[in-house]
């Protein structure tokens, strides 16, 4: 009995070893990912497919909040205990972690497809790797509820729109109808970074140093506070909370409760699966400023880093998912807008997709050419995410009456030259 | 079992055996204290040290090995201000509003907390109907996790919340109570004393039922009215009782970070934004994550705990002596 027992222990002992050895063996990548509609299951069923034709490796996904991927990876990857690849958005505070995927990949095809992302994720016009890559293109827009327009008979302001007539029609909207709040934007300072931009703010002097306020940055932020003021806009969002964090307004736009939402593409999934056929809604883009009817481009990159104990492993799993065929079927199912030139030229069919989601996505790919170039410049800024949460943490504090707007635009130039100072230009 | 108990022990037996013939008897508790020793040197003694050594160097780098020693610049860059009394004048507004938010909050809510513990714990100690099951509803808030707390209080206060749609019931106008500042400020010291003055009622309870019963009864032979016997023997009698939850609750107060963060985020603007949020978003969740300044302020708040805590041990001492 005993020598049977020993023997099963042995064998059993023996098999454990053997898988531990297997396991030990692969290729096992771990991927951090969050997203806002289903990106992250997507690129799993993507990675599953990899994984069935390239035995031993193994995505193994863990799947965050948005939190998480701004505030806790940077500190993980600082001290060398992060994943071996994430989805990130902040490609500039986190390049110097990036693994270059040049020796692995088809530099040609990557330059040629993903040429305007690229540069996001390097750290000036010398780098010329290839950091990962844009699984979408994100623009920052308005939403608006056209039930409540048509309700109110009101006329939807036209395309050449200014800010100031968007927030004219709103009131008069929200006036009419009863509902609480005529225009909210996320909380964000990249999101209030468009129509700035549109204001003619310029973001960096002429030798490109970023200084983020000037005359028509503070403008915009003076209205944008005054409209928190009088009701304008839901001054829940930004007034809300405190510090830098993130708050958007999805839900009040949802529930019907806002006439106008200034957010960005990535809500058409969300809005769509949320609002049904509950009301109509549209894309009108950003309104326009002086200079410019600007949003703010962006995305979620899907990047390596470089402290990966399979680089090759990381770059070729990337490299899958770069591929047209892959890429275009990741886009139609999480119904973004492409930032793969190829893709982007051939069209996208997005199946299965409602009216509101088929003229939306439409209307988000028709904003890509409004793009001002001091927008792709900030949004490739590495210290930008710095001057976003400055701006959010300093309008928040003139909206409550903290201090003058004046005054928060001072201190917002002092805290700029004080984090690039810290953290270098 | 037995068995296998001995086998350990004499394994062990042969290196003790042997270090105490070495050491000598006195020096070999050294040897027994060596594992929470090293424990306590790593997990508590040696952040310290990084934390002073982390506030005495710059730049946003993480590895000591990648940042620059700039000395007490992180100190001074705190301290700098036109006016100590005006935030706007100061270098790091944020941090000066995070001390005053802090003062504040502290001197409320621990008065407060102390006063309404001592009310809760006197009727606790009476003689009234279900007196287990109210003491069962004073404590159970401080078994919620601080995050439950924040969310059930957010969902009671917010817009379309439980009270404003009770007072919309009741023909009053709602209000946004959380996108007030004074009213923020008010909400988070209510939510704190909610949350934690059934620890303290806890403990003045324990020390009130350790007054003596003969002493209430001499006083009562005394015809001392409830008033003076309140006065004269229970205040006195449970003062020791009332410095320690008093020197716990600052120390808990000036400490206080979790609930508020997750009911207000700090705001509205940095309303509620108390010393250790200051911390935590300089070094942790702001850009660039300035972890020297974090930890000089960091230093800066345990001075004050140790202050804190040294008078609590001097009054308990004196007070154990006298």
């Amino acid at each position: 009995m005993n020598k049977r027992i020993s023997r099963w222990t042995g064998t059993a002992l023996a098999s454990a070893v053997a898988l531990w050895a297997g396991s030990a063996a692969a290729d096992d990548i771990r991927f951090l990912c969050a997203a806002d509609g289903n990106e992250c299951a997507t690129l799993k069923s993507l990675f599953d497919r990899y994984e069935k034709d390239n035995p031993g490796t193994r995505v193994i996904l863990d799947e965050v909040g948005y939190k998480a991927i701004l505030e806790n990876l940077p500190v993980q990857l600082a001290g060398g205990s992060g994943p071996d690849m994430a989805l990130v958005t902040d490609f500039g505070g986190l390049n110097k972690y990036f693994l270059d995927l040049t020796p692995y990949v088809d530099a040609h095809y990557w330059n040629t497809n993903f040429g305007n992302t690229l540069r996001w994720s390097r750290t000036g016009p010398d780098d010329k790797g290839i950091y990962g890559m844009n699984i979408q293109l994100t623009i920052t827009g308005a939403y608006i509820n056209k039930t409540l327009f048509e309700q109110a008979g009101v006329a939807v302001p036209g395309e050449k729109a200014t800010w100031d007539e968007w927030a004219e029609a709103a009131r008069q909207v929200a006036k009419a109808t009863g509902t609480p709040f005529p225009m909210a934007m996320d909380r964000s300072g990249h999101r209030i970074a468009g129509p700035a931009i549109s204001n003619g703010a310029k973001i960096f002097d002429d030798a490109g140093n970023p200084i983020l306020v000037d005359a028509p940055y503070a403008d915009f932020m003076r209205k944008f506070v005054e409209w928190n003021k009088d009701g304008t806009m839901a001054k829940d969002v930004w007034a809300g909370t405190g510090g830098a964090s993130y708050q958007d307004a999805a839900q009040e736009f949802i529930n019907a409760q806002l006439v106008f939402y200034y957010s960005g593409s990535w809500q058409v999934q969300r809005l769509d699966k949320a609002i049904g056929d509950g009301f109509d809604w549209e894309v009108v883009g950003s309104p326009c400023g002086p200079a410019a009817c600007s949003g703010m481009p962006g995305g979620s990159g899907l990047v390596g880093f470089k402290q990966t104990k399979n680089p090759e492993a990381v770059a070729k799993l990337i490299n899958y998912v770069a591929q047209k065929d892959n890429y275009a079927e990741f886009i139609a199912k999480t119904r973004n807008v492409p930032a793969h030139e190829g893709v982007a030229k051939e069209g996208v069919d997005y199946p299965d997709t409602s009216q509101n989601v088929a003229r939306a996505l439409k209307a988000w790919n028709g904003q890509i050419g409004k793009l001002s170039p001091i927008a792709y410049a900030y949004q490739g800024y590495k210290n930008n995410r710095t001057m976003f949460n400055i701006t959010v943490q300093r309008v928040t504090q003139a909206i409550v009456g903290e201090m003058s707007i004046d005054d928060a635009m001072e201190k917002a130039k002092q805290d700029v030259a004080a984090a690039i100072q810290s953290a270098g230009k | 079992m037995t068995a296998l108990l001995n086998a350990i022990m004499n394994v062990i037996e042969i290196p003790m055996r042997f270090a105490q013939k070495r050491l000598g008897l006195r020096r070999i508790a050294w040897v027994f204290l060596l594992p929470n020793l090293i424990l306590f040197g790593i997990f508590a003694f040696l952040p310290v040290i990084l934390n002073v050594v982390y506030s005495l160097t710059g730049t946003d780098q993480v590895m000591l090995s990648d940042r620059t020693f700039v000395g007490f610049d992180n100190f001074i860059t705190l301290g700098t201000c036109a006016n100590h009394l005006d935030p706007n004048t100061c270098a790091q507004d944020l941090f000066w509003r995070a001390i005053y938010n802090s003062l504040w909050f502290v001197t409320l809510q621990v008065g407060f907390m102390v006063g309404l513990s001592l009310v809760t714990a006197i009727v606790l100690n009476g003689k009234i109907r279900a007196r287990g099951f109210f003491r069962s509803v004073f404590f159970f808030p401080v078994l919620l996790s601080p995050v439950v707390v924040a969310l059930i209080w957010k969902w009671i206060l917010q817009r379309e919340g439980l009270l404003n749609a009770g007072m919309d019931a009741f023909g009053f106008t709602p209000f946004n109570w959380l996108l007030d500042r004074n009213w923020a400020f008010i909400w988070s010291i209510f939510l704190s004393i909610w949350a934690h003055m059934g620890f303290y009622t806890l403990i003045l309870l324990a020390g009130l039922q350790a007054i003596p019963r003969d002493v209430y009864d001499a006083a009562l032979m005394d015809a001392a009215s409830p008033l003076r016997t309140f006065r004269r023997i229970t205040l006195p009698l449970l003062m020791p009782t009332m410095v320690v939850v008093l020197m716990l609750a600052l120390i808990k107060g000036v400490q206080t970070f979790d609930e508020v963060y997750a009911f207000t985020g700090g705001g509205p603007g940095s309303a509620t934004t108390f010393i250790i949020q200051y911390i935590y978003e300089t070094g942790f969740a702001g850009t660039p994550r300035l972890f020297g300044l974090a930890a000089a302020a960091s230093i800066l708040l345990a001075v004050v705990l140790i202050g804190l805590t040294l008078i609590q041990l001097s009054v308990s001492r004196s007070k154990a002596d006298g």
